[in-house]
């Protein structure tokens, strides 16, 4: 799709989302460093594209899963930044009630179903909300975030392999930024991933560019259009390169990466490239597309000091949400004499 | 209300029927349901009129899976996450394993971790093949390893009643739940109500009232527990049994009550011993009502060993009558007076 047939209101919101999660996650990245967000964080930084090209393509009630490098999935689907900066650092007015942390967020709100921590582990979980799609007939499209490793694990492929067998409005997207950690994917991945679709009957595309908002935005449109329409699932391969280590404050001592490697895919910056079509298209200037950084910019420095601002949870909610009803042992929770912390830490429930 | 002679399998079958037919969101998926080969997804005595699920539901809702454990564990909390109410039927609950991250990973922890976002109506079902020469990779009892999983309702229904109202509970629970069903009780029958009826979670029902020693019993031992009793009211020890019905929610006061009437207990459970449903029940006693006891503990259990194919190896392994009338024996003669005199 070029420029024109896509809408002057779309590309910006397309540039304006891919900014958030990148000043979202330097951010987040700083934060790590001054000890302002407890554990460590895994950046999208450098994957904005492939990011938002594909939750740009869902609709709004869309579903969709992730993984642990996870901040840029509920932003791209439109999430508000201050509930998920809160959430890394913990905080009681965090998406998830400060539960999550970054490796979980979710925002039920806009179809994010979770970010796994489990490498892999999110994409039956996509699966089951195709097949309530399909079952409920409401049209609703879902899609699984993963990784190149990810992709290695087998629930992929009894995913693929159920949706394929009943048409369910499922993609599989692949997110290939080349290395799992430290691995490079070439040397513990036989054949090309997006390749492997064609052993369950499904459509395999591989998006080589997926620097390109437009390359990553179409490939994914015709996938979730062909979900829609009720033909099935398909599996998108989109190649990308994470910019920082695999997460904040990881020293390997190792140069996973060679260096010029790493320096020509830091050429192919996915914001800088997509700001520069927009203006050498005519669909923004740079005085309007500044004027979009520093909004959001004001916008991340805000959900910052919403995140400072906000209290911790009340220990007490450390015991809610495990049941939607909450019991212990019956000998405690009936007679009210000891409390619900007690009566759980008896049961381990 | 009208009672008919229901086997457990009929009941779980009458259960799901009943829930096909209350709420539109209910669908059945596992490997093998289109053709009712487990017997639980066929119409009964009306199979001729009306053939099985498939044809009285349509392949929307029941449905055929791949042999798939791990995605058919995680596509059902998908599911469930997102609107619909899947009975999951696993077949043999020793292929639970090849779901073991789905059921801890996503299944247990998703609505805490999202911190409530997430219900989760679902309900895992499996059949317990142990004391039928399976060989050990179809005769695991693995319920207390659930046990371990804050997050999951772990059901062991030991009677046809108690197995059709407590997986009408379990389909209404808004929580995930796993049902053991033992293979070994299929057959048993009884009269069962027709109309719905459901049965809460962590309320025990004591199956036998007694005043000497307290039997707590699941699953098969649930009936060799009442056999027991029956032979040891002959020799003047009156037992009383109770089957708690649901491990986690655990009706622990019952249990405790029982004992304080007894201050005797026997947990007769047929899974392995180390950190079985019978310790955590042991344990909840020890502590809460140490005062009330005049004997040890005793663990009527599986040793912890792998389980042989052998009728003349396997059979001696789960409680029995005579092993749980044992553990009685010894509990009621553990002289609570030379304890006291020793004190
Ligand atoms: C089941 C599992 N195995 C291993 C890990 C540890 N781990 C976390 S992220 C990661 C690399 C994942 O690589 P990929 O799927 O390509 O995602 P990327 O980090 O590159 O975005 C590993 C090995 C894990 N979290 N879960
Ligand atoms: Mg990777």
């Amino acid at each position: 799709m070029d420029l024109a047939a896509m809408g002057s209101t779309t590309a910006l919101e397309a540039q304006r989302r891919m900014l958030r999660i990148r000043r979202f996650d330097e951010r987040a990245s700083k934060m790590v460093k001054r000890g302002q967000i407890p554990g460590t964080v895994h950046t999208s930084i450098g994957q904005e594209a492939q990011v938002v090209g594909a939750t740009m393509a869902l609709g709004d009630d869309d579903y969709m899963t992730g993984n642990h490098r996870s901040h840029g999935h509920p932003i791209g689907k439109g999430s508000p930044l201050g509930p998920l900066m809160a959430e890394l650092v913990g905080k009681g007015t965090g998406v998830c009630g400060g539960k999550g942390g970054s490796l979980h967020l979710a925002d039920f709100n806009v179809g994010s179903l979770g970010e796994s921590g489990i490498v892999g582990s999110s994409i039956p979980i996509a699966t089951g909300a195709a097949l309530s799609s399909k079952v409920l007939g409401n049209g609703r499209v879902s899609l699984a975030f993963f990784g190149d490793g990810a992709a290695n694990q087998g629930c992929l492929y009894e995913a693929m392999n159920m949706a394929g067998t009943w048409d369910l409005p499922v993609v599989f997207l692949c997110e290939n930024n080349q290395y799992a950690l430290s691995t490079p994917a070439h040397t513990v991945t036989s054949g090309v991933i997006a390749e492997r679709a064609a052993g369950f009957g499904i459509p395999g595309v591989r998006v080589e560019d997926g620097q390109d908002f437009l390359a990553v935005f179409d490939a994914v449109t015709e996938a979730v259009e062909r979900a829609r329409r009720g033909e099935g699932p398909t599996l998108v391969e989109v190649v990308t390169y994470r910019f920082n280590e695999h997460s904040e404050g990881l020293r390997l001592g190792v140069d996973y990466r060679d260096a010029a490697e790493k320096a020509s895919w830091l050429e192919k910056d996915p914001i800088v490239l997509f700001r520069k079509h927009l203006v050498t298209e005519g669909v923004a200037t740079d005085d309007e597309l500044d004027a979009l950084e520093r909004e959001v910019d004001a916008e991340v420095e805000e959900a910052f000091e919403f995140s400072q601002t906000s209290p911790f949870p009340d220990p007490s909610v450390a015991f809610a949400d495990l049941y939607t009803e909450p019991f212990g042992p019956t000998h405690l929770s009936r007679d009210g004499a000891k409390s619900a912390e007690q009566a759980f830490s008896t049961i381990g429930a | 209300m009208a009672k008919s002679t229901m086997s457990f399998l009929g009941a779980i079958g009458a259960a799901q029927k009943e829930a096909m037919d209350a709420d539109e969101r209910v669908v059945i998926i596992g490997e093998d349901v289109e053709a009712n080969v487990y017997g639980t997804t066929g119409a009964g005595k009306s199979r001729k009129d009306k053939g099985d699920f498939l044809q009285m539901y349509g392949r929307n809702r029941i449905r055929n899976t791949p042999i798939s454990e791990e995605v058919i564990v995680g596509a059902a909390a998908g599911a469930a996450m997102t609107g619909l109410r899947p009975i999951v039927d696993l077949s043999y609950s020793s292929f639970l394993y090849m779901a073991m991250d789905q059921f801890v990973n996503q299944v247990a922890k998703n609505r805490y971790m999202f911190g409530g976002q997430a219900s989760m109506p679902v309900v895992f079902r499996s059949a317990m093949f142990y004391g039928l020469n399976t060989g050990a990779h179809h005769s695991d009892r693995p319920y207390p390893m659930f046990m371990n999983v804050p997050g999951l309702k772990i059901v062991v229904p030991a009677s046809p009643s108690d197995a059709k109202g407590l997986l009408r509970t379990a389909i209404d629970s808004d929580d995930p739940v796993l049902t053991f069903e033992a293979c070994m009780l299929w057959g048993l029958k009884e009269e069962v109500e027709e109309d719905e009826y459901r049965i809460p979670f962590g309320v025990a029902r004591t199956v036998r009232e007694g005043t000497d020693v307290t039997v707590v019993a699941i699953a098969t031992a649930v009936p060799e527990a009442v056999k027991a009793a029956d032979a040891l009211a002959e020799e003047g020890i009156s037992v009383e049994v109770i089957d708690p019905r649901t491990l986690v929610p655990l009706d622990s006061r019952a249990v405790l009550e029982s004992v304080a009437k007894t201050g005797r207990l026997v947990v007769a459970d047929p899974a392995h011993k180390t950190c079985g449903a019978a310790a955590e029940i042991s344990a909840i006693v020890a502590e809460e009502a140490f005062d009330a006891l005049k004997a040890p503990i005793a663990r009527v259990v599986t040793p912890d060993t792998q389980i042989p194919f052998s009728p003349a190896l396997e059979k001696q392994l789960y409680p029995n009558r005579e092993s749980i009338a044992d553990a009685v024996r010894r509990v009621a003669g553990a002289r609570p007076r030379q304890l006291a005199d020793a004190r």
